[in-house]
């Protein structure tokens, strides 16, 4: 059963920070922080630096263990899928039929897939397609998504009303259907109509984000006050609508680039993402998945690997918003 | 004494250290009696409100220490089943922001009925008669046709009525009112103030107004405290308090507002800023902003002296407040 | 007589009130300033009050062209604002700047003080050339109370006050005529509203400015103000010197204003007379017919319901010398004094 409204126990806004002059905690720090001298000197107080909110953010960053861990991590996989040579000697295409569905063996300590292929090796290679297909996707649905939403909020009018519509048709598209459709008559067995697919669908979730982080810095009053003194629009977009709406769209890109990982094994393992010889997580899943009973090996490894660069890529986009999120600090 | 607060001090846990954001308040309120308490933003005024109330936010904020007496009974010992009874329907509080304390998606009707169906198991048709008895207390016209009306299809001075009305649903003995007017037009602050007042006295309730505004302090308290830096400097009844001050900090709060009735050239200032809680000033915490410090004054904390020259009782937190009445 | 820099006539704006969201279709419209016309002398101060609502936003928005006016026409030297653009803008707007109201919103908290101080050099090029301001922008830090060395700082460092500061100075930056300050100190700790007021008295001294001060606070108004100017629903009720409305108003909402400011003298409780208005502001996107003000006046009749009254002298003073003749737009107009006589100090 909800609790009962009770007026007298307000929610957390009027606890912690009674608005206005009322005296909130924060406001009273932020207030004391500060040893400038004003019309007489002050009295002498802790020297401070100049940080921007930007150092701000690193140097909270630095302190979250989560942070530091999902990093690590990150640039981890980052490297071997560069050079998967470093910790895998074998070749993932190199595979012996006799040794087919076999558990660990010495030099082997994942077995053999099916085809008898070295599942340590190709759980390695796999890194490359599923980082790459990620941080391109991400890249590029965060500047279309960026791009447009923010001249949609900035410019406004029939312009966003347009944009805004059609961004909902992409949200509509159901992305398992929508991605049986368009690749199957793909035939390319690169990594670029994948990425080419996910940007399409993923571009309008950040499109609304941007759109409302605009709209809403764009309300701020220095935007009033860089237009009183002239500014063009090109200024006040660069210089003070951009900088402070970009924190939200780097959060949630971040986030969306752990899923956009699991979305291009999602396509692989329904075998229209990647196609082999590419070696990519979600064929291996996918081939894996028949054979669970027989030898669950070759399914645990590519999807342990999987699990954790979502988890990963997750778990940055989460303290990546916390250092960047203003309300909490 | 209806409520008494002993030497209160609470903390809050920041990135950057601990704040001492009340250190050792002392004050009380009899029924039917109005406590002021004055002090800018981070004095720990409405600290202090939110900790008797029993909403201040735990961690960060932490009670270091004190007692809050309510009719004989520490608050802060007692359980919180005990204290949530109090809260409400004996103890109640208004917030300066009407409209985000009113929960939006309910009618006034039904959530002013609520206080009475929750604490009194009234039914709901009793407990909506009496919202409406209710809104016409505070004076909303067309209470039978508006009890219906959700909270933003009210004007600011009557949302800040509804809110009134809640507190006073159960006729609690004890009112925190944390800057009830701030928010409001000139014109209609005057309306709630008054109606608060005269509820206030009908009811024989105790109340304690948190505010800044000097102005506001003069029209309806019968005491004042001023805060500053978590410290209660000055304490005294209203009269007393502005026509001779026996703290600098108070005496330069009242030189420093512009009056209506005055046209000055040059406004008094009080120089320097509040001060940082991480770090409040050795001594006495106003010495690095007061006109009148001396050596002593950095180096030993002033105790709360009895102004003895005042037949009421009256205390001022300043070494040389003899000095500073007769300046 | 100092000639009036900026002539405001007619002046009103109307923001359309609209339904649907792809076709939209304009239902109404919130008649934020309707029709207001003030004079602004060089070197002076022109208070202008009113609650919230009244309208005395949007003319700050104005005259500082934030927003455009539905008609009427505001005319600096002689030079309609309202009708310039582009190049002929921007040169205009050098000389009328703007304090905001809020020190927190209104600096922007990824550009250092330097940066936010030295911006309008780089909106206007021509003003001072590049290798000098870095030193123009220290020396406005001065001139505001701040120390100089301070500029590679960011605003979340400094506090309410000392923002305010920062704001002022990057509005003195391109040496404007006019500052226009829309409630620049009612989002600051009482103990700091002081240096502030002060401040702002002292930068128009040294910088010969005019200011247009809006403010909800009435006691700061007649501090700083040499003329005041109270709004209503859009419209000003009443005008004149700080002594003509302060203690010789005319209007009743000008009396009920000021009888509803809390004094700071508990003594005065007893002797003061106090007007309680009844009832809220209505809303202006569907003001009362004729007189706005009717509604909550304890004088009005049918004639405040049929017909407006327009801001000029009331025919009661026509044509007498003292303080009670100023412009006030009631058809009741009569002296009544609600606050006890100002003593010079």
């Amino acid at each position: 059963m909800p609790e009962p409204y009770d007026p007298l126990q307000p929610g957390e806004k009027e606890v912690i920070a009674p608005t206005g002059q009322g005296g909130p905690m924060d406001l009273a720090l932020e207030e004391a922080q500060s040893l400038e001298k004003t019309l007489e000197p002050a009295g002498p107080g802790p020297q401070e630096k100049a940080r921007s909110l930007w150092s701000d953010a690193w140097h909270q960053l630095r302190r979250n263990p989560v942070f530091v861990i999902s990093l690590l991590l990150i640039l981890f996989l980052v490297v071997i899928s560069i050079w998967p040579q470093l910790i895998a000697s074998g070749d993932p295409l190199q595979c012996d039929l006799s040794k087919s569905q076999q558990g660990s063996e010495p030099g082997h300590p994942f077995g053999f897939d099916t085809q008898g292929c070295d599942v340590y090796t190709r759980t390695v290679y796999g890194a490359q397609a599923s980082i790459t297909v990620g941080i391109c996707a991400t890249v590029g649905a965060a500047l279309l998504g960026s791009l447009l939403g923010g001249l949609a909020g900035f410019f406004g009018g029939w312009w966003d009303a347009v944009l805004s519509r059609v961004a909902d048709i992409f949200f509509g598209i159901p992305v398992i259907l929508g991605g049986l459709v368009l690749l199957s008559v793909v035939t390319s067995t690169t990594v670029w109509p994948v990425v080419g697919f996910i940007v399409l669908l993923g571009w309008p979730q950040i499109a609304r984000i941007a759109r409302g982080s605009v709209i809403t810095a764009k309300q701020n009053d220095y935007v009033q006050a860089a237009r009183a003194l002239g500014a063009g629009n090109g200024r006040m977009l660069l210089r003070h609508v951009a900088p402070n709406a970009i924190a939200p769209v780097i959060v949630v890109a971040t986030i969306a680039l752990g899923t956009y990982i699991s979305l291009e094994a999602t396509l692989s393992f329904l075998g229209v993402g990647l196609r082999p010889p590419t070696v990519s997580w979600g064929i291996d899943i996918s081939n894996a998945a028949s054979q669970i009973r027989n030898a669950p090996h070759m399914l645990l490894w590519p999807a342990g690997a999987l699990s954790i660069t979502v988890l990963a890529f997750i778990m940055l986009g989460d303290a990546v918003r916390d250092a960047l999120d203003p309300k909490l600090r | 004494m209806l409520l008494e607060v002993r030497d209160l001090h609470v903390e809050f846990k920041t990135r950057d250290g601990v704040a001492k954001a009340v250190n050792g308040v002392n004050y009380s309120v009899d029924a039917g009696q109005t406590l002021a308490v004055l002090g800018e933003s981070g004095s720990g005024k409405s600290v202090t409100a939110q900790a008797v109330m029993g909403i201040l936010d735990m961690p960060p904020g932490r009670i270091a220490g004190g007692e809050i007496l309510f009719k004989g009974a520490d608050l802060l010992k007692m359980k919180e089943e005990e204290r949530r009874k109090i809260r409400g329907a004996d103890m109640a509080m208004i917030f300066q922001d009407a409209l985000s304390s009113l929960n939006p998606v309910l009618s006034v009707g039904a959530q002013l009925g609520e206080m009475f169906e929750v604490h009194r198991g009234m039914s709901r048709k009793d407990a909506r008669g009496k919202a409406v008895e209710l809104m016409d207390r505070v004076k909303i016209p067309a209470a039978k046709e508006r009890v219906g009306d959700y909270p933003h299809q009210f004007s600011g001075g009557m949302r800040q009525r509804i809110m009134i009305a809640m507190a006073l649903a159960l006729e609690p003995s004890l009112i925190i009112a944390d800057e009830p007017t701030t928010a409001l037009d000139v014109t209609v602050q005057a309306q709630v103030m008054d109606l608060l007042a005269e509820l206030q006295r009908e009811l024989n309730m105790g109340l304690i107004l948190i505010t800044h505004d000097l102005g506001v302090v003069a029209d309806v308290a019968d005491k004042i405290a001023v805060m500053y830096a978590g410290r209660i400097v000055e304490a005294a009844p209203v009269h007393d308090i502005y026509r001779s001050p026996a703290h600098p900090y108070t005496r330069g709060l009242l030189d420093s507002i512009p009056r209506l009735d005055q046209k000055g050239q040059e406004l008094y200032a009080i120089k320097g800023l509040p001060p940082n809680l991480l770090a409040i000033p050795s001594g006495c915490a106003f010495n690095p902003r007061c006109p009148m410090a001396r050596a002593v004054c950095r180096t030993d904390v002033p105790p709360l002296y009895e102004v003895t020259e005042s037949p009421a009782p009256r205390t001022s937190a300043c070494h040389f407040w003899k000095e500073c009445l007769h300046a | 007589m100092p000639e009036a820099i900026l002539e405001v006539r007619d002046l009103v704006k109307h923001f359309p009130l609209t339904q649907g969201i792809l076709f939209k279709k304009q239902i109404g419209a919130v008649k934020a300033v309707d029709g207001v016309s003030f004079d602004l002398k060089a070197g002076e101060t022109l208070g202008i009050v009113g609650e919230s609502g009244c309208g005395k936003s949007t003319v700050a928005k104005m005259l500082v062209n934030l927003e455009r006016p539905t008609s009427g026409a505001i005319s600096y030297k002689g030079e309609d604002l309202t009708r310039l653009s582009g190049r002929a803008l921007k040169a205009v707007r050098r000389n009328i700047q703007m304090v905001f109201q809020d020190p927190y919103t209104s600096l922007n908290p990824r550009m250092t003080v330097g940066d936010i101080i030295g911006e309008p050099y780089e909106i206007h090029p021509e003003v001072a050339p590049k290798g000098d301001r870095r030193r123009k922008v220290q020396d406005l830090l001065d001139v505001v109370g701040l120390n100089p060395e301070y500029v590679n700082r960011y605003p979340h460092q400094f506090s309410g006050g000392q923002r305010q500061r920062i704001g002022i100075a990057r509005g003195l930056a391109l040496r404007p005529e006019i500052i226009v300050a829309d409630e620049p100190v009612s989002a600051l700790d009482v103990s700091v509203q002081a240096q502030v007021v002060n401040l702002l008295e002292r930068l128009q001294d040294e910088f010969s400015l005019s200011y247009v001060f809006i403010a909800h606070d009435l006691s700061i108004v007649r501090h700083i103000s040499d003329r005041v100017a109270v709004m209503y629903l859009g419209r000003i009720a009443e005008t004149g010197t700080d002594t003509q409305i302060y203690d010789h108003p005319t209007h009743p909402y000008t009396q009920a204003l000021l009888s509803a400011v809390p004094v700071p003298d508990p003594g005065a409780r007893e002797r003061r007379e106090r007007i309680i208005l009844t009832g809220d502001v209505p809303s202006p996107a569907n003001p009362p017919s004729g007189c706005t003000f009717r509604t909550r006046c304890w004088k009005a009749q049918q004639h405040c319901t049929d017909e407006v009254p327009l801001l000029a002298v009331p025919e009661a003073f026509r044509g007498q010398t003292g303080p009670a003749a100023h412009p006030s737009a009631c058809h009741f107009a009569a002296e009544r004094q609600v606050v006890p006589p100002a003593e010079e100090s």
